[in-house]
């Protein structure tokens, strides 16, 4: 294990920002810590620098217990959303300024500085002052900088927060590549899912200072823990059902119960991509209209509504859709194909409870 | 589009915007020229008129003149005590009120601002109800035969007070600008609290700081009244340039006071000129750096 935490804690004075959070980072791996602004990702990622002491719970780093080593002793690379570049010192004297105070000697500082300056693509920059630089590139001399003495974890807090768009894009494949070659143990704070899905091994999701799930992109997206995960990744219908006459309802919609009585009260979500679609109105169970269509490139978002009201998203692909020949204003007959039982944020239901479910053809007709 | 274009644009716009005649405007600069030369302009022009009545010799003979020639030793002696200590005293208030948050911090800040806000005669009138033969610490100080009051140290200290607000009143923003970011990351590097402040937060503070040394060192080289109440005015043993001045302008010496006064002057000058070197210095440097794009492509 590269980093490891055991129960870590932080309270600022009363108010509590991080709550008992256990997870670890295996050797070489690339970890997204995710979650909504103010969740305390943040303070997570600076107690493992040092930056912040934890007022609870154990840190380890390759092993060793790191609560009581001073963030100077750490040899642990941070790379800062502001990237925090001495605004006095070229390109070359930022990079070479953790291995001089380190001592290394001039000619083996040299060396390094090249090998980096070439690693991130910045040959010829090494004379430039920070403010003569472009937003990526500076990001490239923070990570060079961190990177140079060799650190044993490299953390990097909302690494591609200060660039625009397409920049960002770009940084993301760059950064997937710089890991993939240097293979050092990452971890960095994002607040975008799309971002953790996409560079990431593992994603640590958080919310107001809770751990919510660890695991990878696939399995927070597919078996969410809760609705907070659920909501966070991705696109989900959540729904409120009750039971009565033994089926969990909403609205029209008929769910099974699950074993509950009549009365009791159930959460479930579906992902767009689990809504069937026809064209014809006697193909699914209910029946809706097709009130708007979202182009999202390849896919297209839908927003069906059923008669009562209620209103659920679906996806296709653009070749169904024209395959389908919907248009808006619409009326198709839809069916939730599969959902998942939701915990509330901040809970965990037992894993058997908590899983995907087929939606049973026969539900309402055969009870 | 030319920079005299733009010019002339952004005065069109602000004719057009504030509605001002022409005379109107014309008027305003000249109330402020007119102001600006007769009170200012044209005194300082005299003092070197006037220090120059006796010809050169006459000059040159006033400022070196035994007691003069003390007096302008003491005043760099002071100088030289008070300014490195409120480099310090301004460096350490400056980093806790920007970097940190504590109880009392505004209440720190107001009390920076106090010699500010006090006249330099009540300074120098509590240092002596402090230290002096009646004060609270005198009959203590007597008995140790330690001598403040009309000596060195006491002007010293009467000088630190006043020019207390300089250094640090000249940092507090730009360290607050500069936020504690740098330092972190010099800290996650393995820099230590000395190395980091060495090596990132003194250089990034660098011209604010030399802007505050430059007033601070202007006022103290410069301070009368509270130097004044605690000197004794002992000639040619507690006379600074300043008290100089006005003992020489009291024995009705034609050019001597005037030709010492021109010395402050010239002080001043060399201020405001350093002052306005820096600044530009330092807007050359982050204004008007080629923005990336511009720069030639890197070999």
């Amino acid at each position: 294990m590269s980093i490891e935490l055991k129960n870590v804690s932080k309270k600022f004075g009363g108010v509590s920002a991080v709550h008992e959070v256990s997870f670890s980072v295996k050797d070489g791996e690339l970890v997204a810590l995710l979650g909504p602004s103010g969740c305390g990702k943040t303070t997570v990622l600076r107690m493992i620098s040092g930056l912040e002491l934890p007022t609870g719970g154990d840190l380890f780093v390759r092993g060793v217990r790191v609560n009581d080593i001073p963030v100077q002793q750490r040899n642990i690379g941070f790379v800062f959303q502001s990237y925090a570049l001495f605004k006095n010192m070229t390109v070359f004297k930022n990079i070479a300024f953790g291995l001089k105070i380190k001592k290394w000697k001039q000619a083996d500082i040299a060396a390094r500085v090249a090998e980096l300056l070439t690693l991130l693509g910045l040959e010829g920059f090494e004379n430039r002052y920070p403010h003569q630089l472009s937003g990526g590139q500076r990001q490239r001399v923070a990570i060079a900088r961190a990177l140079a003495p060799k650190p044993s974890v490299l953390l990097l807090d909302e690494p591609f927060g200060a660039v625009d768009a397409k920049i960002r894009q770009e940084l993301r494949e760059w950064l997937v590549h710089l890991h993939h070659d240097l293979k050092v143990t990452t971890l960095f704070v994002t607040h975008d899912q799309e971002e953790a899905m996409e560079v990431s091994n593992r994603i640590v999701i958080f919310s107001r200072g809770h751990l919510e799930q660890v695991g990878t992109p696939r399995e927070v997206y597919e078996q969410p823990v809760n609705e907070f995960v659920a909501r966070f990744i991705g696109v989900m219908n959540v729904l409120e059902l009750e039971v009565r006459g033994g089926i969990a309802r909403a609205h029209e919609l008929e769910f099974p119960n699950h074993g509950l009585p009549d009365g009791q009260r159930l959460r479930i979500g579906f992902r767009p991509y689990a809504v069937q679609i026809s064209t014809n109105l006697k193909t699914f169970r209910y029946q809706a209209v097709l009130r708007h269509t979202y182009f999202l490139g390849v896919l297209l978002r839908l927003e069906l509504e059923l008669p009562s009201g209620l209103t659920v998203r679906a996806r296709m692909t653009k070749e169904e859709f024209a395959h389908l020949g919907l248009s808006d204003g619409q009326s198709v007959s839809m069916q939730i194909r599969q959902y998942r039982v939701l915990a509330h944020e901040g809970e965990v239901l037992r894993p058997e409870v908590a899983t995907t479910y087929d939606t049973p053809v026969n539900l309402g007709e055969g009870i | 589009m030319t920079a005299a274009t733009q010019r002339r644009e952004r005065t069109a716009a602000s004719t057009r915007s504030t509605q001002e005649s022409p005379f109107v405007k014309w008027t305003l600069i000249a109330v402020a020229m007119l102001f600006a030369g007769v009170f200012l302009l044209l005194p300082l022009l005299n003092v070197f008129v006037q220090a120059f009545s006796a010809g050169w010799s006459g000059y040159w003979g006033a400022l070196t003149d035994e007691d003069t020639f003390s007096a302008i030793k003491l005043t760099l002696i002071i100088a030289a005590i008070s300014v490195p200590l409120n480099v310090v005293f301004g460096l350490a208030a400056s980093w806790c009120i920007a970097k940190f948050d504590f109880r009392g911090k505004a209440m720190l800040l107001t009390f920076i601002d106090l010699p500010f806000a006090i006249s330099p005669v009540v300074s120098g009138l509590m240092i002596v109800l402090l230290f002096g033969a009646q004060g609270y610490a005198g009959e203590w100080l007597q008995t140790h035969d330690i001598k403040i009051i009309f000596a060195l140290p006491g002007m010293v200290i009467a000088t630190i007070f006043v020019t207390f607000p300089f250094v640090a009143r000249e940092l507090i923003p730009v360290m607050q600008a500069t936020g504690s970011d740098q330092e972190q990351a010099a800290l996650t590097l393995g820099a230590s609290g000395w190395q980091t402040f060495w090596h990132v937060t003194l250089p990034s503070v660098k011209t604010g700081l030399l802007y505050g040394i430059i007033l601070c060192n202007a006022r103290a080289m410069g301070e009368f009244g509270a130097v004044s109440v605690v000197s004794g005015h002992i000639t040619g043993l507690t006379d600074t340039i300043p008290l100089r001045v006005e003992k020489l302008y009291h024995e009705f010496n034609p050019a001597a006071p005037f030709a010492v006064a021109s010395l402050l002057a010239v002080l001043a000058l060399v201020t405001l000129a350093l002052k306005t070197f820096l600044e530009w210095r330092e807007h050359r440097r982050l204004e008007l750096a080629p923005p990336p794009e511009n720069l030639p492509p890197p070999a």
